[in-house]
């Protein structure tokens, strides 16, 4: 190891004072608008209630992975966005309140919970799974488990910040190989217990993957977006290259196409079989203006972002990567849409007004969220032993 | 060295930063015709240079989408021109299972495309003599210096300046390297009667490999271990069961999902007198019905019931559909046909829904109208 110290080159400052002011003015729309939308729709603001929690954690969960990938494959390049990602990952901590309402309503969001399913054969077997109170000990369990995640391993990073031990990295190693089967199960099971139960006869084996390719997708988005409107004002370290943003620009692209691999095994082999349990979900997808929005997801969540960011250059450029980013978190959160929401809403006009509040709601949170952990922080990991080897990366 | 060319001045460099600035300044001093060596990827040296992003990109993109024409093209052409058959009940060009396919073509082209189009145009495939192979330059860059060379053909060339410009660099070891006309050259090879014979035999040889692995190889042993494997085929005799039948019977007594009863077996007129089709005559059934009859019928008895099959004589042509004989017939004695079958023509009461059956009926009821319009019907 070279004695030779390293000149971290950041300065610490405080985010910019408007992201705070802007968070909270798309929250309080958001909340305003969802609020109005329980008392004119209460069904259906219910199911966009969870629409809008499942977006939170998925970003949240998926940026908690982020930071342990990085961490176990030794990743160098992005050690100075990874503060970003654990930003983020608070996110954990305020989504359970987003899932509240749905407690509340329980029988009216989970059909399988209602007495009529008692009568069901296929829920009746279902049933040692799919109860309430197994339910609630799975919802409770998985946010404790990520929390004590969660917990351990920023705590190891930030008093890096200060005491630059080596031994706090390799202690988040070991962490963060526990975490990451952990976590495989963690996001399976509440994406089946909040998206595919909502449909509670169907069933897709590869569901759990398609929540998960939409989620990192969107927590690589975030990152992207936060990292690029933070350097393009100098908030970050100084140095970061074109090499940089085309790492994380080539990460959008891949989930981007991760993505739409999933996506299509999971309608190809279901479309080719073609069995009346499974098909319906497809087919409900495919009614009326359903079919509109089905299309729409190919061309909002593959078609562009693909188009966006295929070029060498459009991933090096800062404006192109943040409408990317913006692009691809408005597809994610119109992509949980389009897996709950059509469940419930069969037939009828896709869209409707009361609609529009959960995603200001759920970008509210994100933003503000954001602001106030990061309150007084280090925005960049300065103790970490990599970060003069990330300064260096090239590609 | 008479009857030599001369390619370029070259000049060794130490470090890595040398280098650096030397691609810099070479590239400031206005020379397009120069290159850079160095022993292993050296960060940051296309920029020194000013190099832009490769045009190579553009190439993939064509080949790309080439790949998805050609895959898509040969897909629907085979599928709905040259065999339309069915396949598992689906559209003859159904999109979806064409996609893997689609998706394989268009990377495989891509980047074999990529590939080749660099070793063509970049390095001059199959031209693998270069004037500075061999020199004392490219052994050395090859292993522990930096080089930098500007070729005589730049339009700024002067040999004095580019000497004194690569000195004032830092060089050591400048070099004037000149080639023989006769047994280097710089031109493309691609067309020289030896390289085609080269891609003949190529081709023949793989042409032959595939033939032989696909037509021969496979049946014999190991490779077709494959095919006996220790479960019962389909129509086969079984051990297992004291009936020997590899098949087994449902228990008796069983019916299938949305069973109806069919009383009418070998009594078709009965059955003509007693169906009535339920479907009415709307243009959604009609179109569901052509559908269904594309698939299912009309390789036999042709896209408009003419009887004129697709089978090139595999199987008897069936009469017409546009017979007295059968306008004449109520749709009920129709549905007996596809149900029951007739001589020849096998039944389709597993294959065909029933209300696809009655929407067929309506359909083939619409074809006969179209064959044999009165006046009236023209308005
Ligand atoms: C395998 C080829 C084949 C297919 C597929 C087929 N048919 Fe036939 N069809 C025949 C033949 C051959 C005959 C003449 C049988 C005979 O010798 O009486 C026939 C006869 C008929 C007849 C009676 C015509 C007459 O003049 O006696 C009707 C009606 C008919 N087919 C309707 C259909 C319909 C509807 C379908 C689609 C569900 C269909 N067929 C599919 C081969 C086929």
């Amino acid at each position: 190891m070279s004695t030779q110290e390293f000149q971290v080159n950041y300065e610490k400052k405080g985010l910019p004072s408007t992201w705070l002011r802007n968070g909270l003015i798309f929250l309080v729309l958001g909340i305003g608008l969802s609020a109005a939308a329980y008392f004119i729709e209460p069904q259906r603001a219910l199911i966009n209630g969870v629409v809008a929690y499942m977006f939170v954690f998925g970003c949240g969960i998926a940026s908690l992975f982020l930071i342990a990938l990085e961490y176990i494959v030794g990743a160098v390049w992005s050690v100075p966005f990874r503060r970003i990602s654990e930003f983020l990952a608070a996110l954990l901590f305020i989504a359970p309140v987003l899932a509240l309402p749905a407690f509340f309503n329980f029988h009216q969001v989970f059909h399988w919970s209602a007495p009529e399913a008692a009568s069901d054969a296929i829920l009746k077997a279902k049933a040692p799974y799919l109860n309430v109170s197994f339910f609630v000990i799975r919802f409770i369990g998985i946010f404790i488990i990520s929390w004590l995640f969660y917990f351990f391993i920023i705590r190891n990073s930030r008093k890096q910040d200060v005491s630059r031990e080596q031994f706090l990295t390799k202690r988040n190693i070991t962490l963060s190989g526990a975490f990451i089967p952990v976590f495989a199960i963690l996001i399976s099971i509440m994406s089946l217990d909040w998206l595919m139960s909502l449909e509670p006869h169907w069933f897709s084996t590869i569901f759990c993957v398609y929540y998960f390719a939409g989620s990192l997708l969107a927590a690589i988005a975030a990152l992207t977006f936060i990292v690029v409107s933070l350097n393009e004002r100098g908030y970050l370290i100084k140095g970061l290259t074109e090499d940089h943003y085309y790492s994380l620009g080539g990460l959008m692209f891949a989930f981007t196409n991760f993505w739409a691999y999933i996506a299509f095994s999971q309608f190809l082999l279901i479309w080719y079989a073609n069995l009346p349990e499974e098909n319906f979900w497809f087919i409900n997808r495919m009614n009326d203006t359903w079919s509109y929005i089905s299309v729409g997801l190919i061309v909002l969540k593959f078609v562009m972002p693909y188009a966006l960011l295929a070029s060498q250059p459009s991933k090096m450029n800062p404006g192109r990567l943040k409408l990317a980013a913006f692009w691809i978190l408005g597809a994610q959160y119109y992509d949980l849409f389009w897996l709950a929401i059509p469940n419930y809403y069969k037939t009828g006009p896709a869209l409707h007004w009361t609609d529009f509040g959960f995603p200001l709601l759920a970008i509210g949170v994100i933003m503000t969220v954001f602001c106030i952990v990061a309150r007084g922080k280090n925005l960049v990991p300065i103790g970490d032993p990599k970060l003069k080897r990330s300064m260096d990366f090239h590609l | 060295m008479q009857n030599k060319v001369l390619y370029s001045v070259t000049g060794i460099f130490q470090t890595p930063d040398s280098i650096k600035h030397a691609a810099k300044s070479i590239a400031d001093a206005g020379y397009k015709r120069y290159d850079i060596n160095t022993p292993y990827p050296v960060h940051g040296i296309p920029k020194a240079m000013g190099m832009t992003i490769s045009k190579l990109g553009y190439f993939t993109l064509v080949f790309g989408l080439s790949g998805i024409a050609l895959a898509l093209g040969f897909t629907w052409i085979i599928t709905n021109i040259i065999y339309p058959l069915v396949q598992g009940g689906k559209p003859f060009f159904a999109l979806p299972p064409f996609i893997p396919i689609t998706f394989e073509v268009t990377v495989l082209l891509s980047s074999c495309g990529t590939v080749i189009i660099m070793l063509l145009l970049y390095f001059k495939f199959p031209n693998n003599s270069h004037p500075l192979h061999d020199t004392n330059y490219m052994k050395k860059v090859s292993s522990d210096k930096y080089g930098a060379y500007i070729m005589a053909d730049d339009p700024n060339f002067d040999q004095s300046k580019v000497r004194s410009l690569l000195e004032s660099l830092g060089a050591i070891d400048i070099e004037d390297i000149y080639y023989d006309e006769e047994t280097v050259s710089l031109r493309p090879k691609v067309f020289e009667p030896k390289f085609l014979g080269f891609l003949l035999v190529a081709i023949l040889i793989t042409a032959g490999a595939t033939y032989f692995t696909l037509n021969k190889l496979l049946f014999m042993p190991p490779f077709d271990w494959m095919s006996f494997q220790s479960r019962v085929n389909a129509q086969s005799l079984s051990t297992f069961f004291p009936d020997k039948h590899g098949m087994r019977m449902p228990p008796s007594g069983t019916i299938a999902r949305g069973f109806m009863p069919f009383p009418y077996e070998g009594d078709p007129d009965k059955a003509g007198k007693m169906l009535v089709n339920p479907m009415t005559n709307t243009q959604e059934n009609i179109e569901q019905g052509r559908k269904q009859y594309d698939i299912f019928c009309s390789p036999c008895h042709d896209w408009h019931g003419t009887g004129n099959s697709r089978l090139r004589g595999q199987f008897p042509n069936p009469p017409s559909l546009h017979s007295q004989k059968v306008r004449n017939w109520s749709d009920g004695m129709i549905y007996y046909i596809i149900t029951m079958g007739q001589n020849t023509m096998p039944s389709y009461a597993y294959q065909v829904s029933r209300e696809d059956r009655w929407a067929i009926i309506l359909y083939v009821r619409t074809l006969q109208r179209a064959m044999n319009a009165k006046p009236e019907d023209i308005k």
